[in-house]
């Protein structure tokens, strides 16, 4: 899967993006932060408050319960703020 | 038409370039970096490349299902601006005033929530980014009944 970060995402985790592979276990959107939110401080950090996070799958807005698989491209971020 | 960069754009010569055939009105927003109480020492655009343009191309396409537009444009821009710079710019051309003007109200508020943009702000005292605004969230909801 290609994971890319935006903003204070980026900022806490300390990447843009990475290559991952997927753990059978991870299915959801939900699977995916509560994994990637073992991985270390940063990720921890930039995950703590799901309020303030979004997910896009494939260039798509996504909810939580969003399916994911290792072909997929997901990006995490905060909300948008352009205009 | 769509175009995400980052390079300043003049004003009157994108309005010049608009389709002026069947037009009898052009409505036109431009979002600049502004300096709060010069507090603001400069401002840097974050987008997400390829999501953006599609979003961006979505909105477009929304505008013109809802009205009868001759034609449209949406420039957005990214990297480190300064108080004054232009940020934003869309325009709508259609026969008459009132949907141009809707038009170009609806294309800059769906585009504050739905395209992937974050500003992030330098201050004399500190930097930090910018949080999303409940009022930006409202003015694109009421467009979504209509």
């Amino acid at each position: 899967m290609k994971l890319l970060y935006f903003a204070w995402v980026k900022q806490k985790i300390g990447i843009g993006d990475e290559e991952i592979t997927l753990p059978d276990e991870v299915n959801t959107l939900e699977h995916l932060v509560m994994w990637l939110s073992q991985l270390g401080p940063g990720y921890r950090e930039a995950l703590a408050d799901l309020s303030i996070i979004r997910f896009a799958v494939n260039q798509e807005f996504a909810n939580l319960d969003h399916p994911v698989t290792d072909s997929d491209e997901v990006a995490i971020f905060p909300p948008v703020t352009g205009g | 038409m769509i175009r995400v960069q980052k390079e300043d754009f003049d004003i009157s010569e994108e309005i010049s370039s608009l389709n002026r055939r069947n037009v009898g009105a052009l409505a036109s927003f431009v979002g600049l970096v502004r300096d709060s109480n010069n507090e603001i020492t400069a401002m840097t655009l974050e987008h997400y490349p390829g999501m953006t343009e599609k979003k961006l191309a979505e909105i477009e396409t929304e505008a013109r299902r809802r009205w009868n537009l001759q034609d449209c444009l949406i420039i957005h821009r990214y990297g480190r601006l300064e108080p004054g710079d232009n940020i934003v710019m869309v325009i709508a051309a259609s026969r008459h005033r009132q949907s141009a003007l809707e038009a170009c109200a609806f294309l800059i508020d769906w585009l504050k929530t739905s395209a992937p943009f974050w500003k992030y702000e330098e201050r004399n005292q500190g930097a930090e980014w910018v949080k999303a605004r409940t009022s930006d969230t409202i003015a694109s909801k009421k467009w979504k009944t209509s």
